[in-house]
């Protein structure tokens, strides 16, 4: 049963191949694959909450010779998350590229963007790290310059650049681990491990560089280009999955790896910069004109909150506190998954239909698409983190967190995110029930609107309401207690 | 007394300072890409340089095949950055 790690890394990767071969195709190719992880992650995760992590031997192959994949309760959800927003970004595609001939590049670098997150989720080893991390980058710049127009182009060299910086500075790292330690399997160095210089200065340079590639404060300048220039699906999947894959790999590395023996003043600075990400972030998000650059400064603060809560962890000792606090990080991690492509779906179907997303002339919105102008409401409510959503969970769980290590700025700094949020949120649906005639249709793109709406639900109402199996499920598979 | 796999090493660490000086600077794209590119050698010769294991044994095969794929991985993501160019260079023509 746990080959279905194999073939969530694996289906994807050959739908990208038939997707080149057969274009005509290439839509349910993506469906195929998608569909696929979704069956391949629900079987890992009933597998890990029933008999804890798993883990994998290509070819049979024991670690250190071969590649080993593996699986725990935080890989595992976001696999499944990934899953589930590719299904809906897939469907939602095959109407938004019906039109116009980018589908046959898009099909292609999407699946292979699918197959590197899998892959990069699973891996339990620093190099296979390194070559999912590059592959997830060059699909992710492709991707972005999809529709070939200036801003585009730009926006995707500067993300290109900085993205192969980012990972020069992680393989540097892995380089001089593997000098340090002899092994890069990541369970192996955790038990060898040794403060010392060799350590520090391959956190710093590893951090550094996945820093850069989940857009923390003050190197977040490259994300709102990308992510607002990029075609909708591609702009949902970046701002959702793609930095979150970069984040995830900080969690892993400060975690299982370097956590107990070198946190310390990092961990200060980490909380700080994350503030800062909050802040700046949501302001700026207040400030922006159009409803992909609002999306994409939301996602900076988004991920100041993420880097918030793993300053805290890294500061708690073992315990049921760090173990809430690590669950409070999921439920914030999927809430914002889910929550942002919902968004930039929306404001993808917006875009489409009156052929611009300035926020100033969105009047009438609501009355010409319901359905979305809702997405984009409930959506909004888990970017805030309002009560019943998955959010409002994860952000009670941080302010908790902070009061208990008494950092009271850094819970006065969640306070007035949200409020910052909840600002640049009813910013845009106060123009949207802006006044016009009701045209009598409640859906007008289907295909487009209904996937959107679903993510948006299980941000708000799934993870919100029907939460509670998270919690003992995260609690069971703690990553700091990983099997070896 | 400086070894030779530590000369190496050094070799590499400097490599990869200075590229990433250019890399990080305000010159064309061209030389930042191929900056990027031979601060990917510096890190390729510190990778190398830790496979020595003394003159009467043989050198360890895991940095070699590493650095082999991170080659490959390389001189992909240098294709699409020149692919890039161009077609921005492509596109500043015809405004």
């Amino acid at each position: 049963m746990t080959d279905a790690m194999v073939w969530a890394i694996l289906i994807p990767l050959l739908g990208g191949l038939l997707a080149v071969m057969f274009p005509r195709f290439s839509g349910l190719t993506g469906i195929i694959s998608a569909t696929t992880m979704v069956i391949a992650s629900l079987i890992l995760l009933t597998l890990v909450a029933s008999q804890g992590p798993q883990v994998y031997l290509i070819g049979g192959w024991s670690a250190g010779l071969g590649i080993s994949l593996y699986a725990d309760g935080v890989s595992s959800l976001l696999l499944l998350m990934t899953a589930l927003i590719a299904l809906c970004v897939s469907i939602y595609a095959i109407s938004y590229f019906r039109h116009s001939n980018l589908g046959k590049h898009y099909w292609p670098l999407w699946m292979l963007l699918l197959s590197a997150l899998a892959a990069m989720l699973l891996a339990t080893d620093l190099f296979n790290i390194y070559v999912t991390l590059e592959l997830l980058g060059i699909a992710a710049v492709a991707l972005t310059a999809l529709d070939g127009k200036r801003p585009a182009v730009e926006a995707a060299i500067r993300y290109l650049v900085l993205g192969l910086l980012g990972s020069l500075a992680f393989l540097a790292g892995v380089a001089l681990l593997y000098s340090g330690y002899g092994t890069l399997d990541l369970a192996t160095l955790a038990t060898r491990i040794q403060p010392g210089a060799t350590s520090w200065a391959a956190a710093a340079l590893m951090t550094a560089g996945l820093l850069i590639k989940s857009a923390l404060f003050p190197m977040h300048f490259w994300l709102p280009p990308a992510h607002a220039n990029a075609p909708a699906p591609v702009s949902a999947a970046l701002s959702a999955l793609v930095v979150k894959a970069a984040f995830y790999l900080v969690l892993r590395l400060w975690l299982d790896l370097f956590g107990l023996s070198l946190s310390g003043w990092t961990s200060s600075l980490i909380g700080l910069l994350g503030a800062a990400a909050v802040l700046w972030g949501a302001w700026s998000a207040l400030q922006a004109e159009r409803l992909k650059v609002l999306a994409a400064y939301s996602t900076v603060a988004q991920i100041g909150y993420l880097f918030i809560f793993l300053a805290l962890i890294m500061e708690m000792p073992e315990g049921m506190q760090r173990q809430e606090t690590i669950t409070g990080l999921m439920l914030m991690a999927l809430a914002h998954g889910f929550a942002k492509s919902a968004f930039f779906l929306s404001a993808g179907v917006i875009q489409h239909r009156q052929g611009h997303d300035r926020i100033d002339e969105l009047a009438g919105s609501a009355q010409a698409m319901p359905i979305t102008t809702f997405t984009l409401a409930l959506a909004g409510i888990s970017l805030i983190g309002l009560p019943i959503s998955g959010a409002f969970l994860g952000k009670w769980q941080l302010i908790e967190g902070a009061l208990y290590l008494q950092h009271w700025l850094l819970a006065l700094v969640v306070l007035s995110g949200s409020l910052l949020a909840s600002a640049y949120v009813f910013r845009v649906l106060g123009k949207a029930f802006g006044q016009a005639p009701y045209p009598g249709r409640v859906l007008s793109n289907g295909m487009q609107e209904i996937p959107a709406m679903a993510l948006a639900l299980i941000a708000t109402l799934v993870l919100g309401l029907a939460s509670s199996p998270v919690w003992p499920f995260l609690e069971y598979t703690v990553i700091s207690g990983r099997a070896g | 007394m400086l070894s030779v796999p530590l000369i190496y090493g050094l070799a590499g660490i400097l490599l990869f300072t200075f590229a990433l000086r250019v890399a990080l600077s305000r010159v064309a794209f061209l030389r930042r890409v191929l900056a990027i590119n031979v601060a990917g050698a510096g890190i390729f010769l510190v990778f190398i340089s830790t496979a020595y294991k003394g003159a009467e044994q043989a050198a360890d095969p895991v940095p070699h095949a590493l650095v082999l794929t991170g080659i490959v991985v390389a001189f992909s993501a240098t294709a699409l950055a020149i692919a890039l160019a161009r077609r921005l260079n492509r596109s500043a023509d015809n405004d």
